[in-house]
């Protein structure tokens, strides 16, 4: 795949650019930005015991996954006849630059640890510590080197992907693209109401792309509605059809499985429909639908399997209960339809479900969008409220039993209060839980090979550059303890980790001011922080908050009501009135969105809210006429216009 | 000085109550000042007239993005049954319903601003202005009736009209321009569009997507001054939605035949031949001109540039004369944008009260077209950039892509497509944003702040996408323009 580089290259050539290899040596050092240097540790206050622990942890990562790794420093002769060496033989090498990261002196002590040697260049092939120049050039002579070298075929692949989802796709294309040989192992294990899909996971066939699809099927039925006051005109009843509207979608979907296999493919990744589950160390059993078990092994894993959605545990929920695993497919419509949750998931299915003219009612425990700004949440629930949504605040269902079979059927709900002893007891002909989601890591072999879990969660505690507790492992997307579950983010970091474990790049995935949007009747874009988080962070006393209610210009005409979309800023007051959290809910708060948080990517602040011009008329430019605190106290209401 | 001073009826007599007037005689009344606002709408060779707020509100932005909403909802109706919604098609579309309902809300916002004036203590007067000396305009109200205001301070905002190809037979008598198209009663039915600005493609854009037969009449080429390649994708998008086109062509005669219709006569410049067609409706878009004739600017010695009549000022927005100003598009060399005109006016009335010395800055303003296809941008053109730093320093990156909601009902998304221009030098300054694509405004408005922020093309990428939007292929921009690679987005990675 690589062209050979020229048996001995020009003295003055080596000399003068000793980190320019020549051909194909890939070193660390080669996205670094220069005015930032490249830390192979993470920054933090972590001790010091702590801190070692975890460089000697990424050092043994970079050491296990085999090949040829230099630890080097640019300007010494040796490291550059050991780099050139090397390139002769034809091998591609992983070079660490230890005079141009910021911590290569504490890496050297953990060198010193791990190898009985302090000098560089220092050098490893296939995993095996061979020495500094003098015995690389001696285990060259005596043929050895070679030997190691030829060794590298001992793993069936540089990296297999568990999950051929949003994060798992972009970790193994990425890989693939930097010429490693890469396995994905997809299998989707069917949702206790037998339904199963085809390759990209969660977002592309229970998730965004459905959901979103569903959510403009809703705003359709609006659009057609405000469309008489625009001068269109017809008169009869329009009644929504469940049926077109799936297959449509659905027929989108197996395009876009189909898409993937394809890109897969292209990228010589090979697939393999089977169940992913460790047996030992770098070796995985795969099981496909017959039973059949096949086991490869490979350098290093991805973890990206991602997570379904969560049951009750009460009775008759798996039997007659049904998820987000099944309601984009669901034959026929749902009916009558009780969603049981608060999450985002839950109010998007009720907010479009009650778009097609359905009876949906919400079951909520106690609060909607838990970790959202809470003020949002509520604006967003009560839109809901005034278009038809119905809420049961503080219930849970204690029991579900079916009444008739059918399509769909009649299922009765029997729920007890949170806080008394009422019950109340119901009939819906669907009953949708969407009560959150479970991490799919108990079933993996996880505890064969020793990567550590949280017990209580499922979720899979990573470093900054998503590494297990097990060196050569890593993990990427939903699983991932404590990061934001959005296809987005799994796409970024799975692509930069490839790059970082293939040598193109030290990027690591940044998970701060990370944008999303609820796609509920009435959409919800955020970026940064909540307020209650912004108080619990910065204090009160320290934020000034901006806020506005407006009336989309389109919405005047189509007569629907005013103030009613909310557009509010965090900012703080002691970092020049810095943006912290950007909240709006309105029509297309997700394509509003993202430009604020590119915005807030380069250190936003009021004054340059203020001092941008609006684009006229679009909703986006209240932000840059926000005047009113709220501190004040003062009245946002929009009368007239 | 003028031995009267101090002696003012005002401190500030602002001449014009459209967007800028209005926001420059609020913000210096919001600071205790003594304001007047004179308005006077001189009616459209066709009779056309309304209220108080100037282009914007009555025969600019808000109609027509209102009647581009009645557009787009005809697409979403066309839409919906691949959605599941049982609409039998076609569904057919009244003019005199929307135009109503759209009118209606144009006289609240009249209103709206009438009693903001009033309750900010502003007086207005409905009358037409016109300079006697330095300090003091002379209006004259629709009865002929007189006053005279004196003022410290006078701020200029009459704004511009469209222009009317005089030399053209019949072009005065018959034709209309956006002074009327907003305010007609009945359908213009099949429709002529003459000029290639962006409110020639926007008109022809709603007319054509509420089901009328439209053509669109250019000398040249389209969106002068905008980015061409994303010009010319806007005209490829409308002529595959029906808009016709007649390129190369000026019309030489309007005239009326006994049935009422208009025919309209033109050189085709490409053949050399002359070409005629039959118009309900002949709508001039070719410019427009500062209101600037009646003023007698020449008593208060205020200078106007000799080519456009359009008003000289500084950077502080004064004139000639010191303490008379002009702001918005009656001033030579500015955007002529609501928003851009709205903060100039109220940066001028917090300099010359609030004991600010903050100065307008009109450079990376980000302005949307509303062609269906909805064009947004913000910096350079690509054009601009390159004549700028020349073509070895500039990396364009670009994508095609399919908006989600495009895959269900099968719509052709040949022109979505969004480029990004920066510098080529790391860490590639961003220079220019592009975006051609549904709700390009919403898109645009974020990224415009960003731009203004210095944001670079690594810090864009660095940024997660929000998904599944459109906007989020802004921050998914990988391929450029000189590695030849082909920018179409497949899948959703």
């Amino acid at each position: 795949k690589s062209s050979k580089s020229p048996k001995s290259p020009g003295p003055g050539k080596a000399g003068d650019a000793p980190n320019r290899r020549p051909g194909h040596v890939r070193g660390a050092r080669v996205a670094s930005p220069p005015e930032r240097r490249a830390r192979l540790a993470s920054p933090g206050p972590s001790s010091s015991s702590e801190a070692r622990e975890e460089l000697r942890r990424r050092l043994l990562g970079l050491i296990e996954r085999g090949g040829v790794v230099i630890f080097s420093k640019s300007y010494c002769p040796h490291s550059t006849r050991v780099k050139e060496l090397f390139s002769s033989l034809g091998a591609e090498c992983y070079v660490l630059e230890l005079d141009q990261v910021d911590d290569g002196a504490k890496i050297q002590e953990v060198l010193l640890e791990i190898t009985n040697q302090k000098t560089v260049p220092n050098i490893f092939v296939n995993k095996v510590h061979v020495g500094g120049c003098d015995q690389t050039f001696q285990a060259y002579q005596s043929g050895l080197l070679q030997k190691l070298l030829h060794e590298d075929s001992a793993y069936d692949y540089d990296l297999i992907v568990i999950g051929g989802g949003s994060g798992g796709l972009s970790c193994a294309k990425e890989a693939a693209i930097l010429g490693k040989k890469v396995m994905v192992l997809d299998f989707v294990v069917p949702s206790p109401q037998g339904t199963s899909w085809g390759l990209g996971g969660t977002c592309v066939n229970v998730g965004c792309v459905p959901k979103k699809l569903m959510h403009q099927a809703a705003l359709l039925g609006q659009a057609l509605h405000d469309s008489r006051k625009f001068g269109w005109e017809y008169n009869q009843q329009v009644t929504h059809n469940w049926e077109t509207m799936t297959k449509a979608i659905q027929n989108h979907i197996r395009s876009l499985n189909f898409g993937y296999g394809l890109s897969l493919r292209e990228k010589a990744v090979a697939y393999v429909n089977s169940y992913g589950e460790f047996v030992e160390h770098h070796k995985i059993k795969a099981t496909n639908k017959k039973g059949q078990e096949t086991y490869y092994t490979a350098a290093q894993f991805v973890i990206a399997t991602g997570e379904r959605p969560r049951y009750l545990g009460i009775q008759g929920d798996k039997e007659y209960c049904i998820t987000s695993d099944d309601l984009f497919s669901l034959p026929y419509c749902p009916g009558k339809t009780l969603v049981v949750g608060a999450s985002y998931v839950a109010l998007e299915c009720a907010g479009f479900l009650a778009g097609f003219g359905l009876d949906v009612t919400v079951m909520v425990r106690s609060i909607l969008l838990r970790g959202f700004d809470q003020e949002m949440a509520e604006k967003v629930g009560s839109y809901m409220e005034q278009h038809g949504v119905r809420f049961l605040w503080k219930f849970i269902p204690v029991m579900v039993q079916q009444l008739e079979k059918g399509s769909p059927g009649k299922l009765k709900v029997l729920a007890k209060s949170t806080e008394g002893t009422e019950t109340i007891e119901e009939v819906y002909n669907t009953v949708l839980l969407a009560i959150g989601r479970d991490s799919c890591t108990r079933k993996i072999g996880l505890e064969k090979i020793g990567v550590k879990i949280n017990e209580k969660s499922g979720k899979i505690p990573v470093n900054d550059v998503e590494q297990t507790s097990v060196p050569y492992v890593y993990a990427v997307g939903d699983i991932l303890e404590g990061k934001p579950e959005l296809t987005p983010v799994a796409i970024q970091s799975g692509k930069l980790l490839a790059r970082r474990l293939f040598g193109a790049s030290l990027e690591k995935c940044d998970y701060i001011n990370v944008p999303t949007t609820v796609f509920t009747p009435l959409e919800y874009g955020c970026c940064g922080l909540s307020e209650e988080k912004a108080i619990e962070v910065y204090k009160k006393e320290n934020l000034e908050i901006y806020h506005t209610l407006f009336w989309p210009l389109e919405w005047t005409v189509a007569g629907r009501e005013n103030n009613t979309c909310y557009a509010k800023i965090i900012c703080n007051k002691f970092d020049h009135d810095r943006v912290i959290g950007f909240h709006i809910l309105g029509p297309n708060a997700g394509e509003v969105t993202q430009g604020f948080a590119a915005a807030m990517k380069c250190g936003l602040t009021k004054q340059l809210l203020d001092d941008t011009i609006g684009i006229h008329p679009t909703c986006g430019e209240v932000f840059t006429t926000l005047e009113i605190t709220k501190s004040s106290g003062l009245d946002i209401t929009q009368k007239g216009c | 000085m003028d031995d009267r001073a101090g002696q003012w009826d005002y401190d500030l007599l602002v001449i014009g109550g459209g967007s800028g007037g209005l926001a420059c005689a609020k913000e210096a009344a919001q600071l205790g000042r003594k304001v007047a606002v004179v308005d006077y709408v001189e009616p459209s060779p066709r009779g056309t007239r309304w209220g108080l707020g100037g282009t914007c509100v009555n025969v600019g932005c808000i109609p027509k993005k209102l009647m581009h909403q009645a557009a787009l909802l005809g697409g979403l109706i066309r839409d919906a049954p691949h959605y599941g919604w049982e609409v039998a098609q076609p569904v057919p579309h009244d003019w005199r319903k929307m135009a109503e309902a759209v009118q209606n809300h144009v006289k609240s916002l009249n209103w709206g601003h009438r009693v903001q004036l009033h309750d900010r203590k502003v007086k207005y007067f409905n009358v037409k202005a016109g300079f006697v000396d330095e300090h003091t305009v002379r209006g004259v109200a629709k009865g002929g009736k007189e006053i005279l205001l004196s003022a410290d301070h006078i701020v200029i905002a009459t704004g511009g009209r469209p222009r009317y190809p005089a030399h053209i037979e019949g072009a005065l008598e018959y034709g209309i321009t956006s002074d009327d198209i907003f305010w007609l009663k009945e359908s213009p039915g099949k429709t002529l569009v003459v000029g290639a600005s962006y409110v020639a493609l926007e008109c022809a854009g709603f007319l054509t997507g509420i089901g009328l037969d439209t053509t669109v009449m250019m000398r040249s080429i389209p969106l002068r001054g905008f980015d061409q390649q994303m010009s010319s994708l806007v005209t490829e998008h409308m002529a595959s939605h029906g808009t016709r086109f007649l390129r190369g062509c000026t019309p030489s005669q309007v005239r009326r035949l006994p049935d009422g219709q208009l025919q309209v006569t033109w050189e085709d410049h490409t053949t050399g031949k002359e070409g005629t067609g039959t118009f309900n409706t002949v709508l001039w878009a070719v410019g427009r001109v500062p209101d600037t004739r009646s003023l007698n600017l020449e008593k208060a010695g205020v200078d106007t540039s000799p080519s456009t009549q359009k008003i000289l000022v500084d950077s502080r927005e004064a004139t000639s004369v010191p303490h008379i100003y002009a702001i918005g598009d009656v001033v030579e060399g500015r955007p002529e944008l609501t928003p851009t005109a709205v903060m100039a006016g109220r940066l001028l009335a917090q300099r010359l009260f609030g004991g600010s010395s903050d100065l307008m800055d009109y450079d990376k303003v980000p302005t949307t077209v509303f062609t269906p296809l909805e064009y947004g941008c913000v910096g350079l053109s690509e054009e601009e950039a390159v004549a700028r730093h020349g073509q070895e320093r500039v990396e364009v990156y670009h994508a095609h892509y399919k908006p989600l909601e495009f895959t269900v009902p099968g719509r052709d998304a040949s022109q979505c497509y969004v480029k990004m221009v920066c510098l080529r030098e790391p860490p590639q300054l961003v220079l220019g944003l592009h975006f051609l694509g549904p709700n390009a405004g919403e898109v645009t408005q974020g990224f415009a702040l960003g731009i203004k922020c210095g944001a670079s093309y690594v810090q864009v990428m660095q940024t997660v996408g929000i998904h599944p939007t459109c906007s989020e292929e802004v921050v998914k921009l990988r391929i450029s323009k000189r590695s030849g690679l082909d920018p179409t987005v497949t899948g959703c990675g």
